[in-house]
């Protein structure tokens, strides 16, 4: 059974699937996989990682891509 | 004139006037002053995708990374380890491994944390990035940065956002004279004069975002930026004649009517 679980997401409290993959939050936030970069912990996970890797409670997640800037 | 194509970490260019995306109205205007611009270099910020709205547009929706080469930077980075953890995801997000290397050591001026800067671009280089570093208009700093294997320096020549234009022009020529990799204008340039200036110095390159992205018509701007760039790198190659004080004249001095 699953249930959910509390991460932080880009700073902000996010709740998850306790089962979910990286890919599910990923594709759940409707993000292009080709575009964003993502770190755990401070840890980068490269993407061929993503569908392996289970969140867990407390995790701490930045998803970041590219913006307008000089 | 011979081929004058822009090598810079190992690719060549035809445009040396490399643009940034921050400060546009839109997608739709950044694009559109890039396309007139002729750059193939553009620069972009990393952050935070926005979780709130997952539907707002992607700069790259616009700005195709197949067209243009990607230059992630480290903007608002105070900290080497900011900077280098900027880059890693820069490059996880799959835009290759070349980079704007900014370490800011004060917010009022913008100027470089020129130690940090160093050290920074020592772990970016050991890591396999090809690093282009911001740094103030300082000969030493540039030849360390050389030294350490960046790709090119990167002197400002005013602050950053000022539009004060070429302030130290000396300096720029002693950087220039023992480069030994391009020298690339980043910051300060305010109008078109500003980048020919910087072009007819020697410059390799110039980086320009507020200049464009601000102007009351930022796309007839960019134009100018084009031109500005193409006719100083002309003069440069052309070579200027001497400054005198006193006046030639153009005429013949023979031959006057009586």
């Amino acid at each position: 059974m699953s249930s959910d679980i509390q991460i932080t997401l880009n700073g902000e409290p996010f709740s998850v699937n306790s089962d979910a993959r990286l890919t599910a939050l990923i594709d759940g936030l409707n993000l292009k996989r080709g575009r964003v970069a993502v770190e755990i912990n401070y840890e980068i996970v490269p993407k061929a990682q993503w569908n392996n890797v289970t969140l867990a409670s407390g995790d701490i997640v930045e998803i970041v891509n590219f913006v307008g800037g000089g | 004139m011979k081929d004058d194509s822009f090598e810079l970490a190992g690719r060549r260019y035809k445009s040396r006037l490399i643009v940034g995306t921050g400060k546009y109205r839109d997608f739709a205007e950044t694009r559109a002053a890039i396309e007139e611009s002729g750059a193939e270099i553009v620069t972009v910020a990393v952050r935070r995708v926005n979780i709130t709205d997952p539907n707002k547009e992607n700069l790259l929706d616009y700005i195709d990374p197949k067209k243009w080469q990607i230059l992630p930077n480290t903007a608002g980075c105070y900290t080497v380890e900011d900077a280098v953890r900027t880059c890693r995801l820069a490059r996880e997000a799959g835009v290759g491994d070349l980079v704007k290397l900014e370490v800011i050591g004060d917010l009022q001026t913008l100027f470089p944390d020129v130690p940090a800067t160093l050290e920074a671009a020592k772990i970016l280089v050991k890591d396999g990035f090809k690093v282009l570093p911001y740094i103030t208009d300082d000969p030493v700093a540039c030849l360390r940065l050389a030294e350490i294997g960046c790709a090119a320096v990167m002197p400002l020549a005013a602050p950053i956002g000022s539009g004060m234009g070429i302030r130290n022009p000396f300096n720029l020529r002693i950087i220039l004279e023992q480069a030994k990799v391009p020298v690339i204008v980043d910051a300060g340039v305010g109008t078109a004069s500003d980048a020919a200036e910087a072009m007819e110095l020697g410059c390799d390159g110039l980086l320009i975002n507020s200049a464009i992205a601000s102007a009351k018509h930022p796309i007839a701007m960019a134009r100018a930026m084009r031109l500005a760039v193409e006719a100083g790198r002309l003069a440069y190659h052309a070579g200027r004649i001497e400054q005198k004080l006193y006046a030639t004249a153009s005429s013949p001095l023979t031959g006057m009517i009586r």
